[in-house]
């Protein structure tokens, strides 16, 4: 008979597809720091 | 703002081809491809298992090459390269890891076993977090470059040990490349399993390619904020 591993099957496709959207935005977070921090140093160098 | 700091067309349209294409692999998984008898459900997780565990070491490839490639050259965006692949192999090794921990729980009734797979695949994992220890110990952009470019070299030692590890050692760990012997827990594929598997390695590799473009752009980004913040620290020191 085959054994119900319902519940694992949701966990393992859980833990791979929400990891890659944890990473994805990482990088959105982090690429938007960098701009962030390139837009203050751009109107730092305006002002100077 | 300049143009280059916009995403290219190119980039969007892969990031929408590896999304549709990771969709498309979990249709083909969860409707098309069968439930296999002896295990259930849960053997529907080895598709994405073994997709996220070929991304990761295809990123600890391309860390290697790029790492070759700034110790011929000198050229710092290769040290960007390197470590935007070491990065993203070390997300999808762990993606592949706890899933595998995952499937392993109802299939050999443990969590964990200290299996030659299991046991290369962790060890791969933690001499690429000393990768990134490695650098962050280092100030000098340059000496961190060369440092790492080496240690990523002889780090990359680890990934054809785990690939063959299957091969070499007696293992529980299912052979599925390279293997016909039952003895090494090779199962059989259908066509429709094969049809699932293929699909989550090609929508695994779009991802891959991807998201390395975005950590790459982003690796650039933060290297060139950090050198118009020197430029300016130096010039209020004159």
């Amino acid at each position: 008979m085959t054994p119900d591993t319902t519940a694992y099957m949701i966990a393992g496709f859980v833990v791979i597809i929400g990891g890659i959207l944890v990473y994805v935005l990482s990088l959105y977070l982090r690429q938007a720091k960098v701009k962030k921090d390139a837009l203050t140093l751009h109107d730092y160098e305006q002002d100077v | 703002m300049t143009d280059s700091n916009k995403t290219p067309r190119l980039l969007l349209l892969l990031d929408i081809l590896a999304g549709l294409g990771v969709l498309a692999a979990f249709l083909l998984v969860m409707l098309y491809a069968p439930i296999e008898l002896t295990m259930g459900r849960v053997q529907k997780v080895f598709y994405f298992h073994v997709a996220a565990s070929w991304s990761g070491m295809l990123g600890f490839l391309v860390a290697t090459v790029a790492a070759i490639a700034y110790l011929k050259t000198n050229d710092l965006r290769w040290d960007i390269a390197s470590l935007a692949g070491v990065e993203i192999g070390m997300v999808f090794i762990a993606l592949g890891i706890i899933s595998g921990s995952i499937w392993a729980r109802p299939v050999w009734n443990t969590w964990w076993t200290w299996d030659p797979r299991l046991t290369t695949t962790l060890i791969m994992e933690l001499i690429y977090s000393a990768y990134l220890l490695l650098r962050g110990g280092v100030d000098d952009p340059v000496r961190r470059a060369k440092l790492s470019a080496v240690y990523a070299i002889v780090g990359f030692t680890s990934v054809p040990l785990t690939f063959i590890s299957i091969r070499v050692f007696r293992t529980i760990h299912p052979v599925l490349v390279g293997s016909s012997d039952p003895s090494l827990g090779t199962f059989a594929m259908s066509p429709r399993m094969q049809a699932a598997f293929f699909g989550s390695l090609a929508a695994f590799t779009l991802l891959f390619i991807a998201l390395y473009w975005h950590r790459y752009r982003l690796g650039s980004a933060q290297s060139a904020v950090m050198q118009k913040r020197m430029e300016i620290e130096a010039g209020g020191e004159q």
